[in-house]
């Protein structure tokens, strides 16, 4: 039984075809691979995050990459392939915490104001898109900014300012959904059958919209990334005697640009382009994989294969604000 | 007959999409209010408690009327917005209208030459991925697209700052000191002022200071613009009236500029209004990454000195700008397409 409802679950993944079955499978090994940096952290780093010396010798400032720092080390004496492995630690750390955030509030709220409606959907929906229409950098920065007296500057405070960030959009995305589901036959037989409401709204309404999670979920963990590199860029972020971030080393590394020295630079920038491709890949992937809409199309008729927003649109929700569905314009 | 309905339509629209950003504004307002009152402490002991006795302090903060109800607060706020006097920094005594006039032109001239280059790349490399579909372009324009994406801005400004510093171009401010303490800075738009006073030389260092900070920006927003024309101008090719043009023997060419291309164009009008808010915070970003004495690095200032007062009138400013642009881009597109007003 057990065994049958994964396989149900595996099921679009291995009937997804081309390009997209390949974006998908790119993204998870991106992905998996710093994961595993994450999680052997430990082994895997030469040195602590840290760790400015080693058998009572100081690592050298600004010291270029060689035998014993392959990657070199920084302006604070850090070995910056260490700094980069544990980065990964923190990243996913913060990110998994900030996507179990904006979920458990965004995916609630959205369900109780699609399915209830009226005035309660109507305030909510005007904040949320008050929020939604602010620059999402500085509604994190003053969060961080806010929170640090009480929570200190951790993993915890970054993944509630990115949490603030993204509550808006699973709001909207679940809200439209359900508003969308709700009125659909299926529910209403339920509704006509005398199924209470929590069932309802349980078993058929949110079954349906939950399809629609995963892809967001991803799409908004790559944008997280940048959101807390941006944050430990601005200083609002993770100490660094917390733990390694890779947006801080960045902004430590900005000033060594001009003397030409990259490696302290170079390093955390491409593992965060490299860490949200991945997130990106994996998102659009599920994206097309999950969709069972796009799938059929693809092998059905080649020639409307391709709807307004169809592909990717989720990873343009993402990124901006949509209105109301005017985007997608057109005949 | 038509006529007048339409344009009742038309006004009923404008009145509607007014009264909901008047209404988003006092929300914005709302929340960045709460917010500055749930910071530690009150404004002045927050930013000058470490340096005044405590005498001094309660003097200051009874002038500044922080020792009043929380309610008349928030009502002498909304009133210090309408009358669009935002009270002056604790720091630094700067009235917020000035940092206004000094920062917030110099963040403008970056957008606004970001968004610049935004257009140069975006459109065209839209155009070509939707023309040539699956080909090397379309290929080659999303592949960049989701690359340009992942990259941090200050991580593209650092790798732009090597380069620049092997060739010796200026990655740091709006203009060289001397060329700055010269100016006279009628517009406070560097690129202005120096055309005003005919010095050319300055005008070229100050395009040189612009031109890292803005390609950066830029490049960094286009792929999303790329994307969205793309998706475009592939739905404008399958509707009838191309078909309808090719059936009448237009060579393929014409079609393609005349009718797909002007149509593909007009959601960019749209999508200039959303990413207003995203250039606004990739602003701040970059003016860090360059030293650029814009307004968001006066707000990362301010932030680190805890100065509440300057904080809440600068974000206060940003989220009207905002929503203004946001109602703007709505209001023009429903004046050039009628299809929005009867949504």
């Amino acid at each position: 039984m057990r065994q049958r409802r994964l396989s149900r679950w595996l099921e679009p993944i291995r009937e997804s075809t081309g390009v997209s079955r390949w974006i998908f499978w790119i993204g998870v090994a991106i992905v998996a691979f710093f994961v595993i940096l994450a999680v052997f952290a430990p082994l895997l780093a030469p040195y602590g995050f840290d760790q400015v010396s080693a058998d009572g010798v100081r690592f050298p400032k600004q010291g270029s990459p060689d035998g014993t720092h392959l990657f070199g080390t920084t302006v604070g004496n850090y070995d910056v392939l260490s700094r980069v492995i544990w980065g990964a630690r923190t990243a996913i750390e913060v990110v998994v915490l900030a996507v179990v955030f904006s979920l458990a509030i965004g995916v609630p709220l959205g369900l109780f104001s699609g399915y209830v409606g009226g005035r309660a959907d109507r305030v909510l929906v005007l904040i949320m898109d008050a929020l939604f229409a602010f620059p999402y950098i500085l509604l994190a920065i003053v969060i961080a900014f806010l929170l640090s007296d009480k929570l200190g500057q951790g993993v915890v405070t970054a993944a509630i300012a990115i949490t603030a960030v993204y509550v808006p959009q699973y709001f909207r995305v679940v809200r439209n959904h359900v508003i969308s589901v709700r009125e659909e036959p299926y529910v209403d037989a339920a509704r006509a059958l005398g199924a209470p409401r929590r069932t309802i709204v349980s078993r058929y309404v949110l079954q349906n919209v939950i399809q629609s999670v995963p892809a967001l979920a991803t799409l908004n963990a790559a944008d997280a990334i940048l959101t807390l590199a941006a944050l430990g860029f601005l200083g609002y972020g993770i100490q660094p005697t917390d733990a390694a971030e890779w947006g801080y080393d960045l902004q430590r590394a900005i000033d060594d640009a001009g003397a030409g020295i990259w490696w302290t630079g170079l390093y955390p920038g491409l593992a965060i382009v490299l860490l949200v491709t991945g997130f990106t890949l994996l998102g659009e992937g599920l994206n097309d994989v999950i969709n069972p809409l796009i799938r059929a199309r693809s092998t059905a008729k080649p020639e409307i294969e391709e709807q307004p927003g169809g592909e990717g649109e989720a990873a343009i929700l993402s990124m901006e604000p949509p209105r109301g569905g005017e985007e997608p314009r057109g005949p | 007959m038509k006529e007048s309905s339409g344009s009742s339509g038309l006004r009923t629209y404008v009145l509607t999409r007014l009264a909901l950003a008047l209404l988003t504004v006092l929300i914005l307002l709302t929340v960045v209010f709460l917010l500055m009152r749930v910071a530690p402490g009150d404004p002045i002991t927050a930013a000058l408690g470490a340096r005044l006795p405590a005498k001094e302090l309660e003097k200051r903060k009874k002038e500044a009327g922080y020792d009043k109800p929380i309610l008349q607060q928030y009502g002498e706020y909304l009133g210090q917005v309408v009358t669009l006097d935002l009270g002056e920094s604790v720091t630094d005594n700067r009235s917020v209208t000035s940092i206004l006039a000094e920062n917030g032109t110099a963040t403008l001239e970056l957008t606004l030459a970001a968004f610049t280059i935004t257009l140069l790349v975006g459109i065209p490399l839209g155009l070509l991925a939707g023309r040539y579909r699956d080909g090397p372009w379309d290929i080659g324009g999303r592949l960049y697209g989701i690359v340009i994406y992942a990259f941090p801005v200050f991580f593209l400004g650092f790798l732009f700052q090597l380069l620049a510093s092997q060739v010796g171009w200026p990655t740091s401010g709006r203009a060289s000191p001397i060329v700055e303490f010269d100016l006279n800075k009628v517009t406070h738009f560097y690129l202005i002022d120096t055309l005003i006073q005919g010095d050319l030389n300055a005008f070229w260092d100050v395009v040189q200071h612009l031109f890292l900070p803005a390609l950066v920006l830029g490049l960094t927003i286009s792929g999303v613009l790329i994307r969205l024309i793309r998706v475009n101008l592939l739905q404008t090719m399958r509707g009838d009236y191309v078909e309808a043009a090719r059936a009448r023997g237009v060579s393929e060419r014409r079609v393609v500029v005349n009718h797909a291309f002007r149509n593909a164009m007009v959601p960019v009008v749209t999508v200039a209004g959303l990413q207003f808010a995203i250039l606004l915070g990739g602003a701040v970003l970059t003016e860090e990454t360059f030293n650029w004495p814009g307004i968001g690095s006066e707000l990362v200032r301010y932030l680190n000195q805890r100065d509440y007062v300057a904080v809440q009138g600068i974000v206060t400013v940003f989220a009207i700008a905002v929503v203004a642009v946001s109602l703007l881009i709505d209001l023009i597109n429903a004046f050039i397409d009628p299809r929005v007003r009867y949504r």
